[in-house]
């Protein structure tokens, strides 16, 4: 069970009790992930299950796990009960700007921050990152007043107020710049004559597209999986983002399992497949959350 | 002549997402530090100011005082939990990186930070169910009288502490393999030559090696366990919504004073508090990095 993988595996070929020995650690080892691996889906599993139950097995007892009689059911009557749709579209639209203004916001300024020395925007920066690790409930309130003095409550607009910029993504930006952008190509470039702008979208912006992957993919997730901002801001039935949406409609007062789990299942398919596609960049994205330092 | 040209870019690129920046950050930020010394009710004209009234009031409520204990619970609840669960699977995994099972663990455990909230939390309510349950059905089966855990104040911190474990594992697993796979292999070579048995290495070396790892996510985990809200919003609300059912957190209790009692200065006071919290915790996981640095 060492902590690393061993490079034992060639000194030991010759010692057939020990090679058996680490075989077993292995499979052992294997055994205990699958197991955890399995209970941590199991919640999401089970919910996909409920989706498919009749009322009569919701509330059987002992509860099934997988479904005896399967039914659509509960997918069609939500479908046609609540604006399960249009919730996410709604989502979805608030998620494609934010990350739209993310990516923008944080490749500009990561590149002037990383790559033009003064001592004004080092002041800048050094505002930017404290502020980064100030939770957005602390200043929500204002905020949303902010939002309403606009008239812009229950609007794609006021909801996006909250994520137009993020912090940790200047930070990011502004890391890759400095370390895989040398200064030597950007004055080449403005030597051969080419401009400013030029040099920003046709040197710079192709040498941050991993990065920038990474952190649209990380904005995509912080806006649909957003909950208390869109719960203030959009509050009209029409607005509801989908976790608001799926939230109040759980508090409604004919509450019935099967059909909360076949609305929640249609939410979680989205997620579900964009992180199995893009689980390279998201990884990549949040792993670097952790070299702050 | 280049330079300045240069400069020109610069500003004419800046300036908007500055000001984009100090609208939507600075501005509120500072914001709720002035409200908070405000006694402000949406519907007076008047906003006097107070000092530090709101404050004084605050340490006497005893709803805040619930909210403050509660969310303090929570988030050292998911610490405790989390951190080493995080640390012993990141070992396993980084042990089995070879493994053709290895995207497997990872996607498994990280799933769950990523799917929506809501629905997450839908699974885990109708799990923890009094009545139709399976948690209550398992329990049962082993002999445990069944509980009613989404109603009992105790058992639904606990609750929620599963919930926000269950979602912040993956995170933490996930940094401590980029720890991992930033550890120096000749150390670990060295103690095999020892003899060092795997979690002798594991224990002596991984663990200290790692502390700074464990210091970022611990602080982490807690700045985003003081900000818990739909969990409990989810977990504990019934089906009426009825907000005496609700687990109070300290951000549903600033939410209520904001909106419902129309007490944005006294809000924004609370927002104050999680805003030192926060502060203090980061500072603290500053100096101790320093120490280690100077040791």
């Amino acid at each position: 069970m060492s902590a690393v993988p061993t490079a034992v595996d060639d000194e030991i070929i010759g010692d057939p009790r020990r090679r058996r020995k680490v075989m077993l650690t292995n499979a052992l080892i294997d055994a205990v992930l699958i197991a955890f691996s399995l209970a941590m889906l199991l919640p999401l599993v089970l919910l996909v299950g409920n989706a498919f139950k009749t009322p009569q097995e919701i509330l059987q007892w002992p509860p099934t796990v997988i479904p005896q009689h399967p039914t659509l059911d509960n997918f069609t009557a939500v479908l046609n009960e609540t604006p399960l749709l249009t919730w996410i579209l709604n989502s979805f639209e608030f998620a494609c700007l934010s990350t739209a203004s993310i990516m923008a916001t944080s490749a500009i300024a990561g590149y002037i921050l990383g790559k033009f020395p003064s001592k004004v925007l080092n002041v800048v920066f050094a505002i930017i990152l404290s502020t980064a690790i100030i939770p957005f409930e602390v200043y929500m309130i204002p905020l949303y007043f902010q939002v309403k003095a606009l008239g812009a409550l229950n609007s794609l607009g006021g909801l996006l107020v909250g994520y137009l910029v993020m912090s940790f993504g200047i930070f990011l930006i502004r890391q890759n710049v400095i370390h895989s952008i040398p200064d030597e190509l950007l004055e080449a470039a403005r030597i051969d004559g080419a401009g400013e702008f030029w040099v920003f979208f046709y040197v710079v912006l192709p040498l941050l597209r991993g990065p920038l992957a990474a952190l649209g993919v990380l904005a995509f997730f912080q806006a649909w999986t957003a909950f208390t901002w869109p719960l203030i801001v959009a509050t009209t039935k029409t607005t509801y983002t989908i976790e608001v949406g799926l939230a109040l409609f759980q508090t409604g007062f004919t509450v019935d399992v099967g059909r909360l789990s076949a609305a929640s299942a249609i939410v979680l398919i989205p997620s579900v497949t964009l992180f199995v596609f893009l689980r390279r960049q998201f990884v990549q994205g949040v792993a670097s959350t952790g070299l702050k330092d | 002549m280049l330079d300045r040209k240069k400069w020109i870019f610069a500003g004419i690129a800046l300036l908007p997402v500055l000001t984009i920046y100090s609208l939507v950050r600075l501005y509120p930020i500072g914001e709720t530090l002035r409200l908070s010394l405000f006694r402000w009710n949406i519907l007076s004209k008047n906003k006097p100011f107070v000092g530090l009234d709101n404050f004084i009031e605050l340490t006497g409520d005893p709803l805040f005082r619930e909210a403050l204990f509660n969310t303090t619970i929570i988030a050292f609840g998911v610490l405790i939990v989390t951190i080493p669960t995080a640390l012993l699977l990141a070992a396993l995994i980084y042990h089995r990186t070879q493994s053709r099972l290895a995207g497997f663990y990872e996607t498994a455990i990280f799933l769950p930070h990523v799917v929506s909230l809501v629905p997450a939390a839908m699974a885990w309510k109708w799990i923890f169910d009094a009545r139709l349950g399976p948690l209550n059905a398992v329990l049962t089966w082993f002999g445990v009288s069944p509980k009613a855990w989404l109603f009992d104040p105790v058992l639904s911190l606990v609750c929620i502490i599963v919930l926000c474990s269950w979602q912040a594992l993956g995170y933490a697993v996930l940094i401590y393999l980029v720890g991992f796979k930033n550890l120096p292999q000749s150390v670990y070579e060295a103690a095999r030559i020892d003899g060092a048995s795997g979690p002798q290495s594991f224990w002596y070396l991984s663990v200290p090696l790692l502390k700074p790892i464990t210091l970022f996510v611990s602080v982490v985990t807690l700045v985003s366990g003081f900000n818990v809200y739909a969990q409990a919003f989810i977990l504990a609300s019934d089906s009426q919504g009825a907000p005496g059912r609700q687990v109070r957190v300290l951000v549903l209790d600033m939410l209520e004073n904001s909106f419902r009692n129309y007490r944005v200065g006294y809000a924004a006071s609370e927002a104050v508090v999680l805003l030192v919290i926060v502060l203090v915790l980061t500072l603290i996981q500053f100096t101790m990095l320093r120490e280690k640095g100077r040791a």
